[in-house]
């Protein structure tokens, strides 16, 4: 095929816009840029927190101080400036929403267009939505029916009211605040999120989904998610999110801790929609992410699905710890770059106890002027007996100007340990978009075809809803690209 | 002592040791030591904080009152007699390096007329075009610790010259004694400029003669030239004592073919930094290595391919064994350049770990920022595969035994890419023995460095 040919499509293709671009006129309550101890007061004052939260932001504020952004990704980001951050906004609503007409019309409007389902009465689709607008929860669906069995699913700031006692137990046992610079800096100022908590022998009956929009301007979105499951139970979590766009860049920082006990399983997966900046790179969010869980009881199992799309910097590397005997987990993730979007994504996987298991399914796509870079840890100590890991990280280049990068590490301190890494860099092939040609599929829907065959063995693992979502965001960016 | 201390030192033996360094050096040289030296006082010796040094501690390795000579010592008795490495069947141009510097020796080398092999200092002086062009131009001093260092003290080393369209047939063998009556750090820098359409095939052998404490810090800088054919055989197998801080830059031109082989089989630290960059199209390039640590042995294996232009093909791979406490490290760095497109690049590392005491950690890394290339890599970290061992007995081999084929058909894979026959066949009798416990050395040498 003509080289000029190939660029159009390719133009074409990488130049679809971001249709979650627009912003909410909605009255926002938000403090003034900057960050120091009085603002963390002031944050957790306005959450009526009691004295331990306040106490827990201090501690890690004081630590963060003591820090520096690290430099070690394949990332090139500009100084941030935390003092002209915005580091609290939330939609001014009224005191306690009783039913749906209590909700903001502009913010239902805001969720209508994004097609997340604030109505109960009107829902088709079995899932339970916790809706986080800039810094704070919005509405929580489904909250009575979970309650029944004794599932907890509601804003963290609820928790922190309602179940004081379970957050003060598990918040920070998996990312300390002293983990890394972004998680130090979280912890001092997040200001909502979700918090799930499934009791012993429950079956979670619906997907938890949580719902993250950025919307006021200036402001950095905080979020933190806990999830606790306790014996022989359930729950498959969904996590989306999006961006207006705007010139300037935008700040989020997230923390998600995930405990999973005995015989437990928790499915965590995350469509990553933020804003992801223009075709010159300016604007987009910055989407420093913490997220970790621990399989602390025995045949534990935790998976992670993750299709990331968006963001102009992505630094995200979901983490399982295997520490109870025989446990399990599995990572899957497509990160599609574009533009000049940058990631740097991967996984860790810690093996502590007897005969755990681990997989790593990775996908980078790499178009436009683009950096993608996986990177994974994968550690087996010394104690550990017959633990088993196979990693996979393929990267497709879709263009001569992006690049794909594999920084794995396998750290092997026991002798009955198996641990297998493979990683390939190609384009499509010549080839593949000729048979597909022959049997009268054009070029562009060779190309989609075969990027959505390249994803599929991720895509396949998210829920449907998810599934298709992913698959729709994947044809938007990629459809018809030639290498 | 602190690495800050370590480095200080270093510092100051410069600044007092400069007359002793510059004696005998060429004005060149010097300039290059000034300048590396200014780099050291950048970078230092590299700490765990370095991603590249990650998993080997340098500071415990430097941290020793080694003697450094700045100039060339004496050490006691005649090496030609002392050193003799029959082997008939391996017949190669034997040169003899003492501590890093050059041992002037009696024999005389079989090499086509126009091959230089002489000491750096020697090469600096009397073919200074050949040394000023290449000297300093392929090792990185701005990047790296150890190679400032080097630079900023090195004084002597092997200089090797094959000029254009010759071929040397018989390999030409350096092997670097060390051997001294106090603990010693040398320094050895090596230039080897293979001209266009010439083929040599170099084999470079570290012994350690006494029990002494070493610490050995060597640069090579190798220039491959268009359509030219270059084999190097790295051969380490010193005592425990020692630690081998060895680092390759290789350039290659246009058509050119490399192999490089590194084997490590015993020592007690030993770092390999091995660089090739691909300057020119459709070059080819082979690095194999394998190395099999027991005891409290460490390795650390680190390459670094850099696909500068397109059509160039790399196949890198590399093999380990780790039995008791031994730790072994490994990073593979390929970096293909915006430009390089239609590169092929392939690395695998496998590893067997034979203990619970043993660490092997490994990185094998992909930089790619060109879109039509086909580059892999893979990693593994596991035991001796369990169906084979049943094959193995049942057809009545004892455990021990069967495990001891597996583990040499294992490390066989590295050895069977050797070029030179007798080589091979020393190797593989060096690695059997090795395997079974035993002294590896070769039967009718008569040296005693591992008593």
């Amino acid at each position: 095929m003509a080289k000029e040919e190939q660029d159009k499509i390719l133009d074409e293709v990488t130049q679809s816009d971001y249709k979650y671009g627009f912003s909410s006129d909605i009255d926002t309550d938000s403090i003034a840029k900057g960050l120091n101890e009085d603002v963390i007061r002031l944050i957790s004052s306005k959450k009526n927190e009691p004295e331990f939260m306040l106490e827990f932001r201090l501690n890690a504020y004081r630590h963060w101080l003591t820090l520096k952004m690290p430099e070690w990704a394949h990332l090139d980001i500009p100084p941030i400036d935390y003092q002209e951050i915005i580091f609290y906004a939330a939609p001014v609503q009224k005191a306690k929403l009783e039913s749906m007409d209590d909700v903001d019309p502009e913010i239902r409007a805001t969720f209508d267009k994004l097609g997340i389902p604030l109505d109960e009465q009107k829902l088709l689709s079995n899932v339970a939505v916790d809706v986080v607008m800039d810094s704070s929860s919005v509405k929580t669906t489904f909250k009575e029916v979970l309650a029944e069995k004794g599932i907890i699913f509601c804003s963290f700031s609820d928790a922190v009211q309602d179940h004081p006692d379970l957050i003060q137990k598990y918040m920070g046992s998996v990312v300390s605040y002293r983990d890394n610079f972004f998680a130090a800096l979280n912890s001092a100022v997040f200001s909502d999120g979700s918090f799930v908590y499934i009791p012993k022998g429950v079956r979670c009956p619906m997907e938890l989904s949580t719902y993250f929009r950025i919307n006021a301007e200036n402001t950095g979105q905080f979020e933190r998610t806990l999830i606790v499951c306790e014996d022989e139970s359930y729950v498959s979590y969904l996590e989306g999110c999006t961006a207006p766009m705007r010139d300037e860049n935008q700040l989020h920082a997230a923390i998600v801790e995930i405990i999973v006990k005995d015989n437990s399983e928790v499915k965590y997966s995350t469509v990553q929609n933020w804003y992801p900046g223009n075709k010159e790179g300016l604007g987009g969010i910055y989407n420093f992410v913490t997220k970790r869980g621990i399989c602390e009881g025995v045949n534990s199992k935790l998976m992670w699905a993750q299709v990331e799309t968006g963001s102009a910097v992505t630094w995200k590397y979901p983490s399982s710890i295997l520490k109870g005997d025989g446990s399990s987990s599995e990572f899957y993730s497509v990160a599609v770059t574009n533009h000049h979007q940058q990631a740097d994504t991967g996984t860790k996987m810690i093996h502590i106890g007897n005969n755990t298991k681990s997989t790593i399914i990775s996908k980078g796509i790499s178009a436009g002027k683009s950096n993608n870079s996986y990177r994974g840890l994968v550690k087996v100590v010394k104690n550990c007996e017959g633990a088993r890991n196979f990693s996979q990280c393929d990267s497709l280049l879709l263009g001569d100007k992006c690049g794909a990068h594999t920084y794995p590490y396998l750290e092997v301190h026991n002798k009955s340990a198996k641990v297998e890494h493979e990683a390939t860099t190609s384009k499509i092939g010549e080839d593949q978009i000729f048979y597909c040609n022959q049997r009268g599929i054009s070029t562009e829907d060779a190309i989609g075809l075969i990027v959505n065959g390249y994803a599929k063995e991720v895509i396949n693992k998210m829920p449907m809803e998810f599934a298709v979502e992913a698959q729709k965001l994947l044809a938007i960016s990629l459809e018809g690209s030639v290498g | 002592m602190s690495i800050d201390t370590i480095n200080n030192d270093f510092l100051d033996l410069f600044k007092q040791g400069k007359s002793l360094l510059d004696d005998k050096s060429s004005k060149f040289m010097n300039t290059k030591r000034e300048e590396a030296f200014e780099q050291f006082k950048k970078l230092g010796v590299p700490t765990l904080a370095n991603e590249n040094y990650k998993y080997t501690n340098l500071v415990p390795v430097f941290d020793h009152p080694y003697t450094v000579d700045l100039q060339y010592r004496t050490v006691m008795g005649d090496l030609n007699k002392l050193f003799y490495c029959d082997v008939p069947e391996l017949d190669t141009n034997l040169v003899l390096l003492s501590n890093g510097w050059y041992y002037n020796q009696n024999r005389k080398l079989d090499i086509p007329e126009g091959v230089i092999v002489c000491s750096l200092q020697e090469a600096a002086e009397k073919h200074s075009e050949i040394f000023e062009k290449h000297y300093g131009k392929y090792a990185k001093p701005n990047e790296e610790g150890l190679v400032a260092l080097n630079t900023a003290l090195a004084k002597d080393g092997i200089f090797i010259y094959v000029p254009k369209n010759v071929v040397v047939e018989k390999p030409i063998q350096v092997i670097n004694l060390l051997r001294s009556d106090r603990d010693l750090m040398a320094t050895q820098r090596n230039l080897v400029v293979v001209e266009e359409n010439a083929q040599v095939k170099l084999i470079f052998c570290d012994h350690t003669l006494t029990e002494h404490k070493y610490l050995s810090n060597t640069v090579s800088e190798i220039n491959v030239a268009k359509n030219a054919i270059f084999d190097l055989y790295t051969i380490q197998n010193q005592h425990l004592n020692a630690a081998i801080l060895n680092s390759v830059f290789i350039r290659q031109e246009a058509n050119s073919n490399v192999l490089s082989n590194i084997l490590s089989l015993y020592g007690g630290i030993i770092r390999n930094n091995h660089y090739t960059i691909f300057d020119g199209e459709h070059c080819e390039n082979n690095t194999y290595g394998m190395y099999l640590m027991d005891r409290n042995q460490h390795v650390d294996n680190f390459t670094f391919a850099d696909h500068a232009k397109p059509n160039c093909v790399s196949n890198e791979h590399f093999k380990g064994v780790m039995g008791d406490e031994a730790t072994a490290a490994f990073t593979g760095k390929i970096h293909v350049r915006r430009d390089a497109q239609k590169t092929e690049a392939y690395q695998r590392n496998n590893n067997l770990l034979l203990s619970n005491d043993a660490v092997i950690n490994t990185k094998p890394q992909l930089v790619i920022d060109a879109d039509d290339v086909k580059c892999s890599h893979g990693a593994t970290v596991g035991q001796m595969d369990d169906d084979a061992l049943f094959y193995l007995r049942a057809r009545g081999i004892h455990e021990e035994e069967a495990r001891m084929m597996l583990m040499f058909a294992f490390a066989h894979e590295i050895i069977e890419k050797i070029r030179i026959d007798a080589l091979k066949d020393r190797i593989d009798e060096l690695v059997e023995k090795r395997l079974r416990g035993k002294i590896s050395k070769c039967s009718t040498c008569a040296i005693a460095c591992h008593q």
